[in-house]
């Protein structure tokens, strides 16, 4: 064995990335390697093939679905009011802010299964701004979109999720939002009424709307550096002047050129605010 | 020889007082990086880094993403994320599944580090209550890498070491207070010109 198992390795993933590309027009040139290079062998072995380079001559033969390769590359994993004092954050200091805008505009991209968005508009609805709302939630992930949609989720994740929503300062009991039946729980409808789950791809797609708050959380840590920039410049030509942009709690701007002009508002919590001029 | 570019360390149950213990006798003359997955419960690392630190012979910290593994610092996995090493030596975070029940995982942490680093790498396990890191050990040392154990019988929880061993085999199986000199001595005889 040598120093080239990983050489070798790492060229095979980026004959991957040329055909996904080629073959789908899927661009994953600016995702991290090292945990892109898990998630493909992780296909390619869960797919039968003997190794990366296996499954990228299916790809090419046109073998693969590109639905069937980003619901296998990418990562749906969420929960709801995860990291819960990011949701009191929001509660107390962003809230109140974006309850002076008479229509409120949000862009949550990366929703995934859609946890997040729904706790999202649990904090709306107890802050009375619910039906001012229009939330646009946003992944290219059609599989885990269409999780969103239905809103029913596993039972067992229900507990650890109740004592979240506490934490987060929750007014009522995550409860009062689901109806629960057997091995799984459905979310209120009245949860969803201005919610709209939209396909979107960051890499590729443009500014998705103009919003007062922008959510993104776990997406630009799977992405180098190059992209985090040029995603980040998308969320802040996307903000209103001072709207809101919420980042994942081991993510930051520091070194995009976007944070010119971002504001934090709570540095723990990752939140920012577009400055006015 | 090739020279030693990085160590990763890994360890669950008992995983503080170990570190605490390899720490200060992990001090080579040539600094290289020092990346470190432990399943710590608490959701802020701050406080345990000031405590390592403390004791360390290089400054413990908290591990960003697309920072450098820098050579001379201890770099630890936060709490709920997994940790990897890219081969242009940033580090990457990910939210990926839970890998043998555990978010940071050794395994994942390990794994990335073999194909940055193959031959130039130290790998680590030590005290622990389940089998994470005895697949990244084996990907450690299938990759030309030197995997090193915390002698099972006289770890706090031995589950992990047996797991590694069983799995991964070793280069050398130590206990605790020898675990810093070797790793430090190896480092600076591969660094000889
Ligand atoms: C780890 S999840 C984060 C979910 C949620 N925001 C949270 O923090 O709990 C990452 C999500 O980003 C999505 N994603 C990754 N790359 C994307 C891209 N290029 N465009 C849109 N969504 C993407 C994945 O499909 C996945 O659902």
């Amino acid at each position: 064995m040598s120093d080239d198992t990983g050489a070798l390795q790492a060229a095979a993933l980026e004959r991957f990335i040329d055909a996904a590309k080629r073959r789908h027009g899927l661009d994953l040139s600016g995702y991290a390697r090292a945990s892109l290079q898990r998630r493909v062998q992780q296909m390619a072995e869960r797919d039968g093939h003997a190794d990366i380079d296996a499954l990228s001559a299916a790809v090419e033969a046109g073998a693969t679905q590109v639905d069937h390769l980003i619901s296998s590359l990418s990562v749906p994993v969420t929960e709801m009011f995860r990291n819960p004092s990011v949701f009191s954050a929001l509660r107390e200091m962003v809230l109140p802010m974006l309850a002076s805008w008479p229509h409120i505009t949000i862009w949550q991209a990366g929703c995934a299964t859609g946890e997040e968005v729904y706790s999202l508009a649990i904090l709306l609805h107890e802050a009375g701004l619910y039906d001012r709302c229009q939330i646009f939630a946003t992944d290219f992930n059609e599989a885990a979109l269409a999780k969103a949609q239905d809103g029913i989720f596993p039972a067992r994740d229900a507990r650890m999720w109740s004592q979240n929503y506490q934490r987060a300062g929750g007014q009522a009991s995550l409860g009062d939002y689901y109806h629960a039946a057997y091995d799984h729980i459905r979310l209120d409808a009245r949860l969803k009424a201005n919610i709209h789950f939209a396909h979107h791809n960051l890499v590729t797609d443009g500014v998705f709307c103009e919003a007062q708050l922008v959510l993104c959380r776990n997406v630009l840590i799977y992405f180098n550096r190059e992209l985090q920039h040029q995603v980040l410049q998308r969320f802040r030509d996307s903000l209103v002047r001072g709207g809101y942009l919420c980042l994942g709690n081991r993510e930051s701007i520091h070194t995009a050129p976007a944070a010119r002009d971002l504001v934090a508002v709570d540095a723990d919590a990752r939140i920012y605010r577009l400055a006015s001029s | 020889m090739t020279s030693i570019d990085a160590v990763v360390i890994g360890c669950s149950a008992g995983g503080l007082q170990a570190l605490k213990q390899i720490l200060p006798t992990l001090c080579p003359t040539r600094a290289v990086p020092v990346l470190v997955a432990c399943h710590t419960a608490s959701d802020d690392l701050r406080g345990l880094c000031d405590l390592l630190s403390a004791v360390s012979a290089w400054p413990v910290r908290e591990a960003r993403e697309r920072e450098i593994a820098a050579p001379g610092v201890i770099q630890m996995a936060p709490s709920g994320y997994h940790l990897l090493v890219e081969r242009s030596g940033e580090l990457s975070l990910s939210i990926d599944p839970r890998v043998s029940f555990a978010r940071p995982s050794i395994d994942v942490l390990f794994e990335s580090a073999a194909i940055a680093y193959g031959t130039r790498l130290v790998g680590v396990v030590m005290t622990g209550a389940n089998h994470d890191g005895a697949q990244g050990l084996a990907r450690v040392r299938h990759g030309g890498g030197i995997g090193v154990i915390q002698d099972p019988d006289e770890a706090e929880v031995d589950v992990m070491p047996r797991a590694a061993l069983a799995q991964a085999g070793a280069d050398q199986v130590l206990p605790l207070v020898r675990i810093g000199p070797f790793v430090s001595r190896l480092i600076d005889q591969r660094s000889e010109p």
